[in-house]
Order: structure tokens, then C-alpha cells, then sequence
């Protein structure tokens, strides 16, 4: 939401430091690796990031709304076991490239039920989100494990595995993908009613249920919305490997959940929005893509992540802070 | 309160300032032992800021605190404690999940070697300093489960663990009921006999006038002058607040009254309130008076269908109807203007148009994306209408004053052509110059057709706006008055459970 009405770029920048941030690693890398700039890495750069980018989407719309998905990975592995399982049933067998269809549209529909449950029990029962959803985390795991029977399903189909290196023009298929559903659930959060009620009812519950919100049932869509791409994400990984492993997507909520937050959503609910979230993603994804690039080891990664999340998080409180909110601790 | 003492405080030329904002500028304010010194200004005046700046939780920019004759520099409140100046929150800041007697010594718990807490001290004391404040639990009972006015007494309470040279009371009777209000008017005069100096915050002018000896007054952050309480009146003190005369009169002019749009039949919901039965009619005002507690809101929140009835009829023009969600209820032309505008009714984190137009957003759009352009009409009409003073739509609601709000709250509702409005302390920390505002607009929509049902807890304000006046007592409905007949002490007598003879 914005509140103010001369948006100037330096202004914009200091409510958005994750663009700030995200323009620096990019100049850093680009001076610092040779391979980095290149338009074949960016392709690679934007491919890597929409597994996470895709969840990051749906998370946004549930941390708004004052909730958490934590069940996210665990979705996505059931997902993309299906896909890949799914396309060698025997009734499938005479389908040809076919069988991918139905494989595929019960995948997402999985991702759909495994949300909607989440949102109903939340809905119904009242509990924190945080504790529903670790539980599904769990126990959509532990329903992985049964179905694949702790072994890894392999794409049999080329079709499906040759997928993810399709490209449309410059464009790989993947990233098109990812940057098509950006601009949906953008538009949906910034422009349509259900993306203001989203913003309601994570900043004030109470005054949106006397709006007359329908404040559970707004909750579970979101919830399923968030299911859905979980799911999308799984299969497009999936398609990736041309495999699907029981420990598919396993700490991506952590991930997700560190790219929005990065975004400037408050875990609180009622602020955040999605060209943040493409920030954080963004961030995330270069930071990965160039460090590789100047082989630094993976564990680093992870330390100097962990101090960005809360350094950018330090300079969000600076830049926008209130002329009453400064309370010392 | 004598000349010839030196001040117990002493405020000199205070400067604060905040990214934007000059909060205070250059206030002066002193405090005698044993006096009690009103502390009067407009939200937003700067009466919070400098009692932060006196608490120590903020450092201002220039000027000076002298205590009992030496400058302080205090940082911390719990410094300021140590130097016997305790601020008693407008705002509840307990701890709900600890025992009263925790809170009461937070931050300064009793202790025994190793760190370890001594209970027995703890238990002791507190209940010691329970027992003066009258308070009918002991230190044991934890904070959660006390009332809103037993919570209070418990802030209450942490001022007197030391011996307090300055106490300052923010608002402190905004959740107090009556008779309460007595024995927190009784604690203040036995402080003031210990020669303790107070600083009184509030929006209440008959409580400052009962209590106070001088009053100060703010205005937009800077010091309007100091008035003693007995050489001045209401309207001086008004006028300097802010700026002009407030026209207190009531609003006699007639207009007819419509059909009855609402009635309510023999409404029960146990334990809350039973055998409800009145009657709303188009262009009336409806004042509904008693204590906190007496069943008021929660007569509102189940004609708005926030709760279930156990029994009894709502009728809108005749018809009986089911209300199940506030859906069925904006369908129905029932409008509800919440008891806590911050809480229940606005979402402080979003804009002003978004908020007024939160109920109707799903109406308002062209394809499958919100009109801004129909939202920014509407927000537009009732801004004008309202006189809602606030530079773009675009402003979030948190930072606008308390008046402001509330009429975006209003404004909310009325976009959607209710039929019944029904306010819920409409005033409630709303400043004087604002509060005559609201009172003047609650009385022209009557006069437009909309029938009103006021709810508040404020003789003056339920006697200037109302028609007609239902006095509740503990989920009854104990009398109606018309407001010719309506005198204060038989009101008082009704809401206090006195069944009194007919005859007003």
C-alpha cells in the first residue's frame, strides 16, 4: 500500500531497500566474475529462482493475510511425485505425450487439496496457522514417503523431462512461467477485491469481519492459492531432474519464508507486496548463482544469507520508522 | 498548595523533536507537592510525548528537568521511578500472563540471593498496596482474568511501590466505570494529602474541575498558558484549547420523525442481557446510558450479528428477520460504528479510501479489478460531507487524530445508505472541539432519516444527542425517557439499578 504521494526513486528505494540491495550484488558479481554478466546466466539465474519464486508468490498472499505456510516443500515433493508417477500408469500407457496431462492436473489439484485442507482446519478450528501448518509440513512428508515408498520416481516420458529446457525466443520456458504467474498474483493483490481484502484481514481481523469479509473462507483460498504454485513449483522441478525424490523441496519453506520477509512483508500481516517479493527471490537467487560462479563454498552461502536477512531487515526499520513508533528497547 | 514551596517538578523551555514533527516546543510546566495540576490539549497536542519526555522513555532535545530543585537526566523509567516521577499509562501496559503482583513490581522484583525472587515480599507488599486502592483480589490472580477496571488498578497500583514525588494519571478514567471513578478519585486526594504533586491527564472537563487546582494547557505542541482552576470556567479553558468558543447547547431544532424502522422484541442472550424490547424510528436518536458492562454493546453486536440471540425478534420495517453475519446485517441496513475505532473498526495499516470503501470493495469494480475512480468519489462525497481533514486519500488511517478516524469509520458506513446507524461510544478519546463535531453530525443524520441508536457511557453526550433514552442496568432495560423528562438524577438512579416510582 502506498501512502504517500511523491514517489521519487531515492524514496522508493528506501521503502524497498531489497532493490537497493539487489542492484548491488548485481554490479558487485558483474565486476567480480566474468561469467557472471551474461544473458545465458541470467536465463540460468531466473530458471533456478522460480521454484522458489513461484511459493514465494502464494507466501506473500498467506503472510499478508497474517498466516504461514510451513507445509510448502512437503507439498511440493507430493506433487511432483505425482506428476512423475502418475504419467507410467498403465491406464495412461496408450495416451503417448498425453499422459503428461492428466499426471500433471492431478498434481496441481493435490497441491489445491493439500492448501485447502490447511485453510479449512485453520478456518474451522481457529488454530495458529503456524501450528496447522507444521503439522501438514510432517505429515505431508510422511504421505510422500508412503507413496513413493522411500524410493525416487523416474520421468519415463523425454517429453516431460525435455520440458524445462524449452525455450520461447530468448526466453526459457520456466522463467516465462514464473514471471506470467508474478504478474497474476500481482495484479490480483494490488488490483482486484480479493487482493484488498487480503491486506484487511492481516491488518485488522476484527474490522474486516465487521466489514462483512467472509474472513475463513478468504483465508482458505489464499491458502489454496499458495497450495496451488507449491504444487506448479513441483512439477516444474520435477521436470528439471525428470525424477522426483522424497526429499524433494526439503527447508524451501525456510527459503520462501526468508525471500518474502526479505520483501518487506511483516510477519505480522497487513503489509508486503509482490514486487518486494520478487526482490527477495531475486536477491536470493543472485547471491546463489554469483557466489557459485566464484566457487565459494555452499556453506558460506548460508552465513552471509543469514546476515543479509537481518541487515536488510535492520535498514527497513531505520528508513521507516514513525515519528511515534521509536520506542527504545 | 502554597507559593512559597519549591516545585516538587519543574519543566523548562522543552524542545522535542521527531523526523518531520516538532512535538513540543518549548513547554513549560511546573507541579506543586500536594497540588493536582491538569494537563488539558487536543490529541496530538503533545500531552503524551511530554509526559514520555517526563518518564524518561524519551530524551528531549533542549530544556530542563528539575526535580525538587535539581536538574535529572533521566533515561530510562525506570530512573525516572528512582526519582519518584511514575507515569501511570493511558494504555494498559501489563503483563497479562503474570500475577498482579509481578506487574505491580515489574522491572524492581523483590529479590533474595542468586537472583532468586522473593515471593513472600512480593505477595506481601503488593497486597499491602492492594488493599489501600480497596481492591477486592489479591496479588496472586493473574492479570488476565481481572476486569479492564481491575487492570487498571493494578497500574495504579505500581505507583505507589515508591515514594512518589510526581504521579501523572493518562486518561486514567477512559475504562473506569462510576463508581470506580470514585475510589480512583479517592486514591488521587489521598495522595495529594501526602504531598505528592499530580499531573492529570484528560479529556473529561468535569472530572478536571472536580479534581484539579490549575490546569495547563497545550495546543499543537506548544504552552497556551496555565489557568487556576477556580478563577476560570469551561469556556476559557475550551477557548484556549482550541482556539474558539465550543456551542454546547443542545440541538432543539425539530425535524419530524419517520416510521419505526427497527424493533426489537423481548432480545434475550444470556448472561449478557434479557428481555430486551425497544423501538427505533426514522430521524430519532435512540440513547442507550448505563455503566460499563450493563449489556449495551452486546445488544449491538447481535443486531449487527456478531453474536447469536438466544431468544426474542429483530424487526426491520415491520418484518421479522435472521441475522447470522454482519453480511445479513449490511444487507438489512444495519450499520455499526464500533465501541474501539483502532481495534474493531479501522485497519490502521491501509489508506483512508480503502477503508471507507471496505464493506462495498466487491461493488466497486470494472472487470476484475477495483475502479479506483469509483472508490476515490465515494471517499471524496463523504470527506466533504464529514469535513474529514486529512491531505489525500492516500494518508494511512494510523496517523490520523482520533476525531479523524472516527469519521472515517462513520463515513464507512453511511457510503453504504444504512438505514439504522448504531454508534458505540462515538467520543471515546476524542477531544472536545472534535467531540461537539460528532455530536452535531450524529443529530443532522437523524434529521436526514436515518434512525440512530447511540450507545455511550457519557451523561452530557447521551442527554445532547438523544431524543429518546433507554437506561440499562446489568442486562435490563431499566427505564426510557423521552428528553423532556429526563433529569440527571433520575437517570442515574435508573443505570445504578434504582427502580424508582414512575413518577420522574
Amino acid at each position: 500500500m502506498s501512502n504517500l504521494t511523491d514517489i521519487t526513486p531515492l524514496r522508493w528505494l528506501m521503502r524497498n531497500p531489497i532493490w537497493g540491495f539487489v542492484l548491488l550484488v548485481f554490479i558487485f558479481f558483474s565486476l567480480m566474475s566474468e561469467h557472471f554478466f551474461d544473458y545465458r546466466n541470467f536465463q540460468n539465474i531466473l530458471v533456478q529462482t522460480s521454484t522458489i519464486g513461484l511459493i514465494a508468490l502464494g507466501m506473500t498472499l498467506v503472510m499478508i493475510n497474517g498466516n504461514i505456510d510451513l507445509s510448502v516443500g512437503a507439498t511440493l515433493a507430493l506433487a511432483a511425485a505425482f506428476a512423475v508417477d502418475v504419467q507410467s500408469w498403465a491406464m495412461f500407457a496408450t495416451w503417448g505425450n498425453w499422459q503428461i496431462l492428466p499426471a500433471v492436473s492431478l498434481a496441481l489439484l493435490v497441491g489445491i487439496l493439500m492448501g485447502a485442507i490447511n485453510g479449512f482446519i485453520v478456518w474451522k478450528t481457529g488454530v495458529d496457522a503456524f501450528i496447522v501448518t507444521l503439522g501438514a509440513m510432517l505429515g505431508i512428508r510422511g504421505l510422500v514417503f508412503v507413496y513413493t515408498g522411500e524410493s525416487s520416481f523416474y520421468a519415463m516420458n523425454f517429453a516431460y523431462s525435455d520440458f524445462s529446457a524449452l525455450s520461447v525466443g530468448p526466453f526459457p520456458v520456466l522463467a516465462l512461467i514464473f514471471l506470467a504467474c508474478t504478474l497474476i498474483v500481482h495484479l490480483v493483490l494490488s488490483r482486484t477485491v480479493h487482493g484488498r481484502n487480503t491486506y484487511a484481514v492481516g491488518g485488522n481481523r476484527e474490522a474486516a469481519v465487521n466489514a462483512g469479509i467472509r474472513v475463513g473462507p478468504h483465508m482458505m483460498v489464499n491458502f489454496m492459492i499458495i497450495g496451488f504454485l507449491a504444487a506448479l513449483s513441483g512439477v516444474l522441478l520435477s521436470t528439471q531432474m525428470g525424477a522426483a525424490t522424497p526429499n524433494l523441496g526439503r527447508d524451501y519453506e525456510l527459503w520462501v519464508i526468508t525471500a518474502v520477509v526479505l520483501g518487506g512483508t511483516k510477519l505480522t500481516g497487513g503489509k508486503g507486496d509482490i514486487i518486494g517479493t520478487l526482490g527477495g527471490v531475486l536477491a536470493i537467487g543472485i547471491l546463489r548463482n554469483g557466489m557459485n560462479l566464484m566457487q565459494v563454498p555452499a556453506f558460506y552461502v548460508y552465513v552471509i544469507l543469514g546476515s543479509i536477512l537481518i541487515a536488510v531487515l535492520f535498514l527497513d526499520k531505520r528508513f521507516n520508522r514513525t515519528a511515534n513508533g521509536g520506542l527504545r528497547l | 498548595m502554597s507559593d512559597q514551596q519549591e516545585p516538587a517538578l519543574r519543566l523548562k523551555g522543552i524542545v522535542k523533536t521527531f523526523p518531520g514533527v516538532r512535538a513540543l516546543d518549548g513547554v513549560d510546566f511546573e507541579v506543586m507537592p500536594g497540588e493536582v495540576h491538569a494537563l488539558l490539549g487536543e490529541n496530538g497536542a503533545g500531552k503524551s510525548t511530554l509526559m514520555k519526555v517526563l518518564a524518561g522513555m524519551h530524551q528531549p532535545d533542549e530544556g530542563q528537568i528539575i526535580i525538587a530543585g535539581k536538574p535529572v537526566r533521566m533515561t530510562t523509567p525506570i530512573e525516572a521511578k528512582a526519582q519518584g516521577v511514575v507515569l501511570i499509562h493511558q494504555e494498559l501496559s501489563l503483563v497479562p500472563e503474570m500475577s498482579a503482583a509481578e506487574n505491580i513490581y515489574l522491572g524492581e522484583l523483590p529479590l533474595k540471593r542468586f537472583g532468586r525472587v522473593d515471593w513472600t515480599t512480593l505477595f506481601e507488599r503488593s497486597n499491602a498496596i492492594l488493599k489501600r486502592l480497596n481492591c477486592n483480589f489479591r496479588g496472586e490472580v493473574t492479570v488476565a482474568n481481572l476486569s479492564i477496571a481491575n487492570q487498571q488498578m493494578v497500574e495504579i497500583a505500581r505507583a505507589l511501590t515508591v515514594d512518589a514525588r510526581v504521579v501523572v494519571f493518562d486518561e486514567p478514567t477512559a475504562s473506569l466505570t462510576d463508581a470506580e471513578k470514585v475510589v480512583l478519585f479517592e486514591i488521587i486526594n489521598d495522595l495529594k494529602a501526602r504531598g505528592v504533586g499530580i499531573v492529570y491527564i484528560s479529556h473529561r472537563m468535569d472530572e478536571i474541575f472536580t479534581l484539579s487546582d490549575r490546569i495547563t494547557v497545550l495546543r499543537d505542541g506548544a504552552y497556551r498558558g496555565t489557568l487556576t482552576t477556580a478563577d476560570t470556567d469551561e469556556d476559557e479553558v475550551t477557548r484556549l484549547m482550541i482556539g474558539r468558543s465550543l456551542d454546547l447547547s443542545r440541538d432543539t431544532a425539530e425535524h419530524s420523525l419517520g416510521e419505526v424502522v427497527l424493533e426489537v422484541r423481548d432480545l434475550s442472550c444470556a448472561p449478557l442481557f434479557k428481555k430486551i424490547s425497544f423501538s427505533v424510528r426514522a430521524g430519532e436518536v435512540v440513547g442507550f446510558y448505563g455503566l460499563v458492562g450493563a449489556g449495551r454493546t452486546e445488544i449491538a453486536e447481535t443486531l449487527f450479528g456478531l453474536r447469536s440471540p438466544d431468544s426474542g425478534e429483530i424487526l426491520v420495517d415491520g418484518s421479522p428477520v435472521q441475522i447470522n453475519a454482519p453480511a445479513d446485517a449490511i444487507k438489512l441496513g444495519i450499520s455499526l460504528v464500533p465501541e474501539n475505532r483502532k481495534e474493531q473498526g479501522l485497519v490502521l495499516s491501509m489508506n483512508c479510501r480503502d477503508n471507507m470503501t471496505l464493506p462495498q470493495v466487491q461493488n466497486l469494480t470494472t472487470g476484475p479489478f477495483v475502479s479506483s475512480g469509483a472508490e476515490i468519489a465515494i471517499f471524496d462525497k463523504y470527506r466533504d460531507k464529514l469535513e474529514i481533514k486529512t491531505p489525500s486519500w492516500r494518508q494511512t488511517t494510523r496517523v490520523l487524530s482520533g476525531g479523524n478516524q472516527q469519521k472515517i469509520v462513520i463515513g464507512k458506513w453511511l457510503s453504504m445508505h444504512p438505514r439504522v446507524l448504531i454508534v458505540d461510544e462515538p467520543t471515546r478519546g476524542i477531544d472536545v472541539g472534535s467531540k461537539s463535531e460528532i455530536h452535531m453530525l450524529l443529530r443532522a443524520l437523524a434529521a436526514q432519516g436515518y434512525a440512530v441508536i447511540v450507545i455511550s457511557s457519557e451523561m452530557p453526550e447521551v442527554l445532547r444527542v438523544s431524543d429518546r433514552i433507554v437506561a440499562m442496568y446489568s442486562g435490563q432495560i431499566m427505564r426510557e425517557f423521552t428528553a423532556e423528562q429526563v433529569t440527571e438524577d433520575s437517570l442515574v438512579q435508573a443505570i445504578s439499578g434504582i427502580r424508582t416510582s414512575e413518577v420522574a
